[in-house]
């Protein structure tokens, strides 16, 4: 079956498998909303520990997710991967920075003799929580704005901006970009830690912060979508394969694409519900709702950037240099191959899906952290 | 291709990923193997329900959370470094080597950090078969990360399954399961996941044999020590023999990484096998000098150990540099001219399609397909450069299988004193087991130095040299990031071995 499929079905099938791994990377950034909030949330050592142990949890998910969402793009979009990592250097080694240091500070925090002092793995956690996340909604910010690579014959990049890729943060689409998804992390951390922790104390304070944190993304929010339908956009010509731009692209996108516009509406109402729930209702289930919204929002962005002869990683330096899911994309064979491979995909997510329902069935108490039987390995 | 390459930008580069991978290589090794040990102890527990066991599994598992973490750090970087630093190798090939990374990504880090999480916080959260299974998961799913990752580093060895497309002007894949079940790669991944788990066994070992030292924690350092060093027999065994294999498929493959290794300049009929020796580091290829200041010989070995077949001819370094007639190799300098002409017409090839010139375009791709197959050879200056670092590649090599041959005896004395009832009395012999951990480590970081300083200067053996490969940064920015990996890895590093030893110090929780 999949070995019958063209090649355009294959690039616009890993687009969608790229674009929901993202989406779920998006949803687990919960972890790094969390780790933005450890000074000012927990008010005593007790509930610091609390929180860390619950987000310490899963952090590697986040983690490993956008390990996978890197190599996907390696695998289906190497010219991609060639032309961003490369060219804006100093952007992408800025976000692995502060991956590395939050991959041993949950483990080493509270060890004896651990050289920097809990404080300094906290300060990690913390730095990757904040700056980690605004860089990456700055360079997935530049998939509308553009970036400015020029590419030669043999696709060798060459980038316009001594920065590499730091000029990206200037821009203020960018910049609300990646304030947007540091607010919204910081709503689902709020309700994931009041889903996971019995706490009293904690609770109420995850629960208030939710609407706060809720509040401060509503104008980000909003300046990103009215640029987003308003700006002009990176269009292909589907007959010469010519990049040009178009007046209001990305809404005559989601006109175009009338389901993306639904999973939009829907996520953000979704996001909506979760935040009312918990805020006014008493739930603590509001991560279920806002967690499945923040995938079909983020989807719905991801997609709209990269279909309708859109190209998703645009050059405003040299328009026509500008990478699409076509012109970026492996050969059709490897991408039948990993079109193979991806079908191993829902089986992976089941496992997870079951081993967390299984771990988390019951809350994590205080209790737990210093009479349990795991005491020993807590973080 | 490329027009100027800034070549101290591209030895920065190496430096940058030499420095990250072995960085990295400190902590897998250890990591694969120890997740095997863990699974045994657990698995021995659940059998005999002896609490013992499990305090046992629980002491060895705090170690294996502190190496794991910091495995995670480096290793993110690894792979994006390919993009960063090595861009344009991820345009020209990432069509085959991205598909080994995504699939490890998909199928093997999900299950290590899927169960990790259940190995450590769910002793009362899951019931006791099902932590058993996670901790099993764990296990496989580290040396299935491992079987990925050496797929993609042994097809850079020993590219196959591709063919050059010169519309795109990049390698694309043909046959993903010659990828796959390449012989290098499976020669890797099966010399590699055995030598983690032999330096885990030492580890294991070395560890418990200080407790022996101090008189401390002993029923539980002599049942370690049981699991362990039959694993570790096993596993050294098992070194050796993929190790015969993978010097084997060099020579298939990499002959002048072959003859580096052995320190051969004039190949032979009957060539010794090196036992020991000092590298003559002024020799250069096609010069007078002697090749060894002082060396022990194994006489004929070598054409057994590279060819598997008494009297054939092994190559050396000034054959393949200068080619050697009568054994049909065509030297390094007549393959740069066809790599040139090859480059030449790829050029004309394109130039001719952007003119919509047909003819001219088929014309230039025939005469592309006649030297297309060593393209790679015209991106080199000179003949010379088709030549490793002889002597780091010598000295790795040797270290590596020197202490290969010292590693099983030592489990066999531990196995043989245990059995005589009276190892914590073998001082001499516990001190030796400590000194063996550290040793392991050398051991692991010499041989990833002997396959990838080996075949130096190729990204991919025969078809991209390293300056090609290269993203074009300016010096600078690749010395600083450089130094930031030095000094937050350096950093990461001793905050570990701080740890580890206060934890081993601190010992398995008493009753
Ligand atoms: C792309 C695949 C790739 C893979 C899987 C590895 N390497 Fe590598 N290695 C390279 C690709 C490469 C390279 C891009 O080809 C380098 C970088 C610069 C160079 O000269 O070759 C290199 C250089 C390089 C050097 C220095 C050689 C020199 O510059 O003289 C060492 C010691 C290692 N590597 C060690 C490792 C280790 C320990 C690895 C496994 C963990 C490893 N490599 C995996
Ligand atoms: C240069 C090539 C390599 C790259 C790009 C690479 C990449 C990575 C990445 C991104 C991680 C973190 C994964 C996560 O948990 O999310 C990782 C961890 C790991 N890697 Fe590597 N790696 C390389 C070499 C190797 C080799 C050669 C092996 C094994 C033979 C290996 C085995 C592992 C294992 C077992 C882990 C799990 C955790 C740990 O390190 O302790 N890696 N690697
Ligand atoms: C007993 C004798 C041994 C022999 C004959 C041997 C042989 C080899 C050879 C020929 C290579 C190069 C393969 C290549 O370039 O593709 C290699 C690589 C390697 N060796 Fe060994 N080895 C031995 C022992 C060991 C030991 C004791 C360790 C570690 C504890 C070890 C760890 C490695 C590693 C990590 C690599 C790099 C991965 C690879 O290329 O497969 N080896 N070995």
């Amino acid at each position: 079956m999949i070995g019958n499929l063209d090649y355009s079905t294959l690039q616009q099938i890993w687009w969608l498998i790229v674009s929901v791994v993202g989406s779920l990377f998006v949803f687990l950034l919960f972890v790094q909303g969390g780790q933005s909030m450890l000074f000012t949330l927990a008010h005593n050592e007790e509930e610091k520990s609390l929180m860390i142990n619950s987000l310490g949890r899963k952090w590697e998910m986040t983690f490993t997710t956008l390990v996978l969402f890197g190599g996907a793009l390696f695998a289906a979009f190497p010219k991609f991967y060639a032309t961003s990592f490369g060219g804006a250097y100093w952007v992408w080694m800025l976000i692995l920075f502060t991956f590395i240091i939050q991959a041993v500070s949950y483990e080493y925090r509270k060890k004896p003799d651990n050289f920097l002092g809990s404080w300094a793995y906290e300060f990690f956690l913390f730095i990757n929580g904040t700056v980690g996340v605004l860089l990456i909604g700055v360079v997935v910010g530049t998939f509308f704005s553009g970036a400015a690579f020029a590419l030669n014959e043999y696709n060798q990049v060459t980038w316009q901006n001594s920065i590499r890729g730091l000029e990206a943060a200037t821009n203020m689409f960018n910049l609300a970009f990646g304030l947007f998804l540091i607010f919204l992390g910081r709503t689902l951390a709020g309700m994931y830690l009041l889903n996971n922790i019995d706490h009293g104390a904690l609770n109420a304070r995850s629960r208030r912060s939710v609407l706060i944190n809720f509040l401060w993304t509503l104008p980000f929010l909003f300046f990103v979508l009215i640029s987003l339908v308003t700006m002009e956009g990176f269009a292909v010509n589907p007959e010469t394969m010519e990049v040009f731009m178009e007046k209001g692209k990305y809404l005559n996108n989601l006109l175009a694409m009338p389901l993306l516009l639904v999973f939009l509406l829907t996520g953000l109402g979704l996001v909506i519900y979760g935040v009312v729930v918990t805020c006014f209702k008493g739930s603590e289930k509001g991560i279920w709702f806002a967690g499945l919204g923040t995938v079909l929002t983020a989807l719905a962005i991801f997609l709209t950037a990269g279909y309708n002869n859109t190209a998703f990683y645009p050059s405003y330096a040299d328009l026509q240099s500008s990478l699409t899911i076509y012109n970026a994309s492996s050969s059709k064979y490897t991408l039948t191959v990993m079109t193979y491979v991806a079908l191993g995909i829902p089986f992976v997510l089941a496992y997870v899906a079951y081993v967390w329902r299984l771990m988390d069935s019951k809350k994590l108490t205080a209790k737990e952290l210093t009479e349990g039987e795991n005491s020993h390995e807590m973080y | 291709m490329i027009e100027q390459v800034d070549l101290s930008q591209v030895n920065w580069a190496r430096a940058q990923f030499a420095l990250t991978a072995m960085y990295h290589w400190i902590f897998v090794p250890l990591t694969l193997g120890l997740a095997f040990l863990l699974a045994f102890f657990e698995s021995i527990y659940v059998k005999t329900g002896n609490e013992e066991w499990k305090r046992l599994t629980k002491f060895w598992m705090t170690l294996f959370g502190i190496n794991f973490a910091i495995g995670v750090a480096t290793g993110i970087i690894l792979e994006f470094q390919f993009g960063t630093n090595w861009s344009n190798y991820s345009w020209m090939v990432g069509d085959i080597f991205g598909a080994p990374l995504a699939i490890e990504g998909i199928f093997a880090f999900f299950l290590e950090a899927t169960f990790f999480a259940v190995m450590f916080f769910g002793w009362d959260r899951v019931s006791r078969k099902f932590h058993l299974f996670s901790t099993w998961m764990v296990a496989i799913g580290s040396s299935l990360s491992a079987l990925w990752i050496l797929v993609a580093n042994a097809w850079m060895q020993s590219p196959v399954g591709m063919a050059f497309n010169p519309d795109t002007a990049r390698f694309e894949m043909q046959n993903f399961w010659e990828v796959l079940l390449s012989p290098v790669a499976i020669s890797k991944f099966t010399h590699t996941t055995s030598s983690g788990f032999l330096l885990a066994s030492l580890f294991v070992v070395g560890i418990s044999c200080w407790y022996l030292l101090k008189g401390r924690h002993q029923l539980m350092a002599k049942r370690s020590i049981v699991v362990a060093s039959v694993f570790g027999f096993l596993a050294a065994s098992y070194v050796g023999l993929t190790g015969d294999e993978s010097a084997y498929l060099v020579a298939q493959n990499q002959p002048m990484k072959l003859a580096a290794m052995e320190g051969l300049y004039d190949g032979e009929v009957n060539a010794g096998v090196v036992a020991m020796g000092v590298v003559n580091s002024e020799k250069r290829p096609g010069d007078e000098q002697k090749d060894f200041i002082f060396a022990v010989k194994v006489p004929m070995a070598l054409a057994l150990l590279a060819n598997r077949e008494f009297g054939s001819f092994v190559p050396g370094i000034n054959d393949l540099v200068f080619g050697n007639e009568e054994q049909g190799i065509v030297s390094v300098g007549s393959r740069m001219e066809r790599g040139q002409q090859a480059i030449a017409y790829l050029a004309a090839y394109k130039e001719a399609e952007d003119n919509n010139n047909e003819a001219a375009s088929q014309a230039a791709l025939q005469q592309f397909n006649i030297y297309k197959d060593d393209m790679g050879y015209g991106h080199l200056a000179k003949p010379s450069d088709a030549v490793p670092p002889v002597a780091t590649t010598f000295y790795a090599f040797h270290i590596m299988v020197a202490l290969g041959s010292l590693f099983p005896l030592v489990f066999l004395l531990a196995l043989y004193f245990l059995h005589r009832g009276n190892l914590e009395k073998q001082r001499p012999f516990l001190v030796v087991g400590v000194l063996c951990v550290p040793l392991g480590y050398i051991a692991q970081q010499c041989g990833w130095v002997v396959a990838e300083v080996g075949r130096q200067p190729w990204t991919i053996q025969g078809m991209l040299p390293v300056h090609v490969a290269n993203t074009n940064l300016t010096t600078g920015t690749v010395q600083t990031t450089f130094f930031i990996f030095l000094g937050l890895f350096t950093m990461l590093l001793i905050a570990e071995i701080k740890i580890m030893c206060k934890q081993i110090q601190i010992g398995p929780e008493e009753k």
